[in-house]
């Protein structure tokens, strides 16, 4: 390129408007009002990812945070579904959150990957739900602070059902006698099942997937599925299947319409579709799960909660954020007001009972529910769990007890691979 | 203002005649006046600035390689368009870039990855494996006492003054097991201040936080009996360590049961039983991926089964898809058909639908007991669309079908419009029937034009995920078989199974399927153009 007078005037002019645009991105400085002397001095600055359900209680504790200890708080909104794998992507590279909201399922990932630190509550740890601290824990480590735990319940038409049936063949007889079109109501999926929303009745019968070490931690070597517990469930789901009790054609969308509309008086789902039901008109109530087998109809109970990131460069900051301000009563109370779901600090819960019997008849539910397996094996389970239960549901593939067996032995050989 | 000559004018040994100077001064004017200029200047200005401001945050974040190439690229750009000629060079450019972020990058990465272990367990480098694995190490001796906490400093050096549970008052710091000291300033019972040492506040605490995070204080002469250390700088608990990391030997050492984990060069510290620890890093392996690719059980089994009908679902969707928007297209082209822009307008619905909602409606509609089809269509018939192996394929290329047949009509639209009248009356004076026209006139002459759209056609189908995951998910699994591959799963979801199981996933191994699976498609297309070079002799 000859250097010629109009291009040096281009260039000039080029410059120019760069200088301009930049000065347009450069971020203005925060202008804090000094005035008022009891703030706290800016001093540093944490991340926390939320998402959008999450975002508005999780700014006010951040405001208050803020104003109390001057550490700023930058709250980053993000989708819930992709928190896990995005920050597993970025804590690496040190740019990545000091704190992520999350669900206690990703703690095989997320320690695995090294991404998250341990948390320590002190003498603060008698203050939340004992479930909510054994999900929150992996290897004999809390990691982070729980906030909800949520899980299902059998959810009843009052104005069908008057009394809460005793266990599953009272509450198929009920339903019957209810006149309604369906006696009892679960999603499933006509491929996958729902091993989620079944497994109340399998633990009933005394099949836990896997078994638990003495600090109530999964023991991935102790493999329980196929046990004759088990082998009596895959029988069981072959009658209810026959029966047309059990019917995979009924997705989760189809089951809670016809609840809705009131064509049947029990439906088995969790808090998430509690306002509908209420919004629709229907007088419900929550009750415990009903025994297919004869022991505790045991769900599994998902627990919600902060982590902490293991590249935090500020984990004293989030520390305080988390144990002070997530962990508080308030702000517990104030996520179980967006979110519904039960609060894992127990005064907060006790509160939550007081004031809702929805709320009360799934935690009620939820004492007797195990946490879900967080541990990597877990994936083996699903891979083989939901389709065997689709075939047994519909009876294909010949002897249910042999069918139990043969899912139980490949994901033996899934985990031991 | 001189004017830079054009290469080629220079390259003619004539000199320049005043006609010449006077065309390319008209040429210049017509070629847009200041506005076009300035425009140009205004746009140069933010691409530039975006340039700078890139490369700002990618230094902050240690990025140098990726800030020079922004730079570069950018100072590319004024170059080609600030000076004349470079004609090709000025259309070029943007796809050249954008070809490069968006295609040979992701390519050039993926092909990368295909050669780490890079996935769960080995997700970034040794240090931070280390970082994490002294972390969780820590750990709370089981009722031990929790002490409240002053963090005082003196000349720097930072020290803890804990109060015990009894009310004794402490002080230590990193090497100083625990002293009483006295004449303690109290508060509330809790010791806040010594003379001789600066009690922090929390803002000194929260500036200096790595440093007081990382402290750790013996509490005696005896290193088993613990550490304090603090997770919020008020309070102090006891911890013992799990984990010794002997940073000269790069060994990890359990405390407990005395296990010597060590690099062996796995991208974890292995003990000599071969336990691992978690996590471990990323490392190269080399070409242990691909080899996995086809030693693993779970591929090899069902890989035969699902290699042939992904080439079965390809293909008949680009036939099926391309029969009827043909069909169509030439039903649409009749002169004597009315109404026809409305109908156009029909036609193109399924393409403007999202291609993920569509499928998840589809699959509604295709329940066995309450679906659309069923109830309404075939009144209340009882057929398993999606739960029979060979009806849930049909019913794959059935929905491919409602969602392909536009694409191809548009196509074939376009390209019917360009084939001239006078060759098909030419044929029809001599006597063709309609038929023989489209045969030997119409099709070849249409096949010239779509050929290559068919074989893109035929590449993005065989690689159709969201289809396939959002309608079946693969299924109807045979369960007697024990792996999890099902009657419509094709060679990307088969791989997006193995590759991320349950909540684990390897990129490492999905990069390497990536790899092959592109080259088993990038032959087929090469193939299958030139094959339609042979059409292109028709004119």
């Amino acid at each position: 390129m000859k250097v010629t007078k109009r291009s040096i005037l281009a260039f000039g002019a080029i410059a120019a408007t760069s200088a301009l645009a930049l000065a347009g991105c450069a971020s203005s400085t925060p202008s804090g009002d000094d005035a008022s002397g009891d703030k706290a001095e800016f001093s540093g600055q944490i991340t926390v990812w939320v998402d959008a359900d999450r975002a508005d209680v999780v700014k006010d504790a951040a405001k208050e945070f803020t104003d109390d200890t001057g550490v700023k708080v930058s709250l980053v909104q993000k989708e819930f579904g992709e928190i896990r794998d995005q920050f597993v992507q970025q804590a690496p590279t040190g740019k990545g959150p000091d704190v992520i909201v999350g669900a206690h399922d990703w703690l095989g990932v997320l320690v695995d990957n090294g991404v998250v630190a341990p948390v320590e509550l002190g003498d603060r740890s008698g203050e939340f739900q004992q479930i909510a601290l054994d999900a929150f824990s992996y290897d004999g480590q809390l990691y982070g602070v729980p906030y909800a735990i949520e899980n299902i319940g059998l959810m009843r038409n009052t104005d069908l059902v008057a009394e809460a049936p005793a266990d599953f063949a009272d509450m198929v007889a009920k339903g019957k006698a209810a006149g309604t079109e369906y006696a009892f109501l679960v999603g499933l999926d006509p491929e996958q099942a729902d091993p989620y929303h079944l497994y109340p009745f399998q633990t009933s019968f005394g099949a836990p997937v896997f078994g638990q070490n003495s600090d109530g931690s999964y023991n991935a070597e102790d493999l329980q599925i196929g046990n004759d517990g088990g082998k009596a469930f895959a029988a069981w789901l072959g009658e209810q299947g026959a029966a047309g009790i059990l019917n995979t054609n009924i997705t989760g969308d189809l089951a809670k319409e016809n609840f809705l509309a009131g064509k049947s008086p029990f439906f088995l789902t969790g808090p998430w579709n509690a306002p509908a039901a209420v919004d629709a008109g229907l007088n419900i109530a929550i009750d415990p799960i009903p025994s297919a087998g004869g022991e505790d109809a045991q769900p599994f109970a998902g627990v919600q909660g902060f982590f902490l990131s293991a590249e935090s460069k500020n984990k004293l900051a989030a520390n305080e954020f988390l144990l002070n301000y997530v962990g508080s009563e308030k702000v517990q109370t104030a996520l179980y007001e967006v979110g519904g779901r039960a609060p894992a600090l127990t005064s907060a819960f006790e509160a939550a009972v007081e004031s809702d019997p929805i709320t009360a008849g799934f935690g009620e539910v939820g004492a007797n529910a195990v946490p879900m397996p967080s541990i990597p094996e877990m994936g083996a389970v699903w891979q083989f769990w939901g389709v065997t239960e689709t075939a047994l549901i519909n009876n294909k593939g010949g002897d249910p007890a042999a069918l139990w067996e043969k899912m139980s032995a490949d994901i033996q050989g899934a985990i031991s691979k | 203002m001189t004017i830079t000559q054009d290469p080629e004018r220079r390259a003619s040994s004539a000199p320049a005649t005043t006609r010449q100077r006077r065309a390319t001064r008209i040429a210049e004017a017509a070629g847009g006046g200041w506005g076009l200029v300035l425009l140009k200047i205004v746009l140069l200005g933010l691409i530039l600035a975006l340039a700078v401001f890139a490369a700002l945050v990618l230094i902050r974040t240690d990025q140098w390689v990726v800030a020079a190439i922004v730079i570069a690229v950018a100072l590319l750009a004024v170059w080609v368009y600030l000076g004349r000629g470079r004609l090709p060079a000025k259309y070029l450019m943007p796809g050249l870039v954008f070809l490069f972020v968006f295609q040979i990058f992701a390519a050039l990465y993926t092909g990368y990855v295909a050669f780490t272990n890079y996935g769960t367990g080995h997700n970034a480098d040794k240090d931070s494996a280390v970082n994490a694995l002294m972390l969780s190490a820590q750990e709370r001796v089981p009722d031990s006492p929790s002490y409240d906490l002053t963090i005082v400093d003196q000349l720097g050096e930072l020290s803890f003054l804990v109060t015990d549970p009894d009310g004794d008052v402490l002080l230590g710091g990193e090497e100083r097991p625990l002293d009483e000291v006295s004449g303690a300033e109290m508060d509330g019972g809790k010791a806040v201040g010594l003379a001789g040492y600066t009690t922090l506040t929390f803002g000194d605490i929260v500036a200096q936080q790595e440093r007081i995070a990382e402290m750790s204080v013996p509490l005696s002469d005896d290193p088993n009996d613990g550490m304090l250390r603090t997770p919020d700088g008020s309070s102090a608990y006891v911890y013992t360590s799990k984990l010794v990391y002997d940073e000269a030997a790069g060994t990890m050492t359990d405390t407990s049961s005395g296990v010597v984990y060590s690099d062996i060069g796995t991208g974890a510290f292995t003990a000599e039983d071969g336990t691992e620890l978690r996590p471990g890093w990323q490392i190269n392996v080399g070409f242990d991926n691909f080899t996995r690719a086809f030693a693993e059980q779970s591929i090899r089994g069902p890989f035969l089964q699902v290699l042939v009908w992904t080439f079965a679902f390809a293909i008949l969707s680009v036939l099926t898809t391309f029969a009827l928007g043909l069909f169509l297209a030439i039903v649409f082209n009749d002169p004597r058909m009315k109404s026809k822009k409305y109908y156009r307008v029909l036609m193109i619905l399924p393409y403007a639908f999202p291609g993920f909602l569509s499928a998840l409606v589809w699959a509604g509609m295709m329940n066995q007991e309450f679906g659309f089809l069923n109830v309404v269509v075939f009144g209340g018939a009882d057929i398993p669309w999606l739960t029979n192996e060979w009806l849930a394929k049909a019913s794959i290329i059935l929905v491919n079908l409602w969602l392909g047949f536009p694409y191809m009509f548009l196509i074939c639209t376009g390209a019917l419009q360009s084939i001239p009248e006078d060759v098909q009356e030419a044929a029809r004076v001599d006597g063709a029937s309609a038929w023989q026209v489209f045969r030997a006139i119409k099709l070849p002459l249409l096949l010239v034009a779509v050929a290559p759209l068919l074989i893109s056609s035929f590449a993005f189908n065989f690689n159709n995920f969201s289809l396939i995951y959002m309608l079946t998910g693969g299924g109807p699994r045979d369960i007697t078989a024990g792996v999890n591959v099902g009657a419509t799963d094709i060679l990307i979801t088969m791989v997006y199974k193995v590759a991320f199981v349950g909540s684990t996933s390897d990129y490492g191994l999905a990069s390497a399927f990536s790899i092959i699976i592109f080259i088993l498609v990038a032959t087929i297309s090469v193939i299958a153009f030139r094959r339609t070079k042979a059409l292109e002799d028709l004119n």
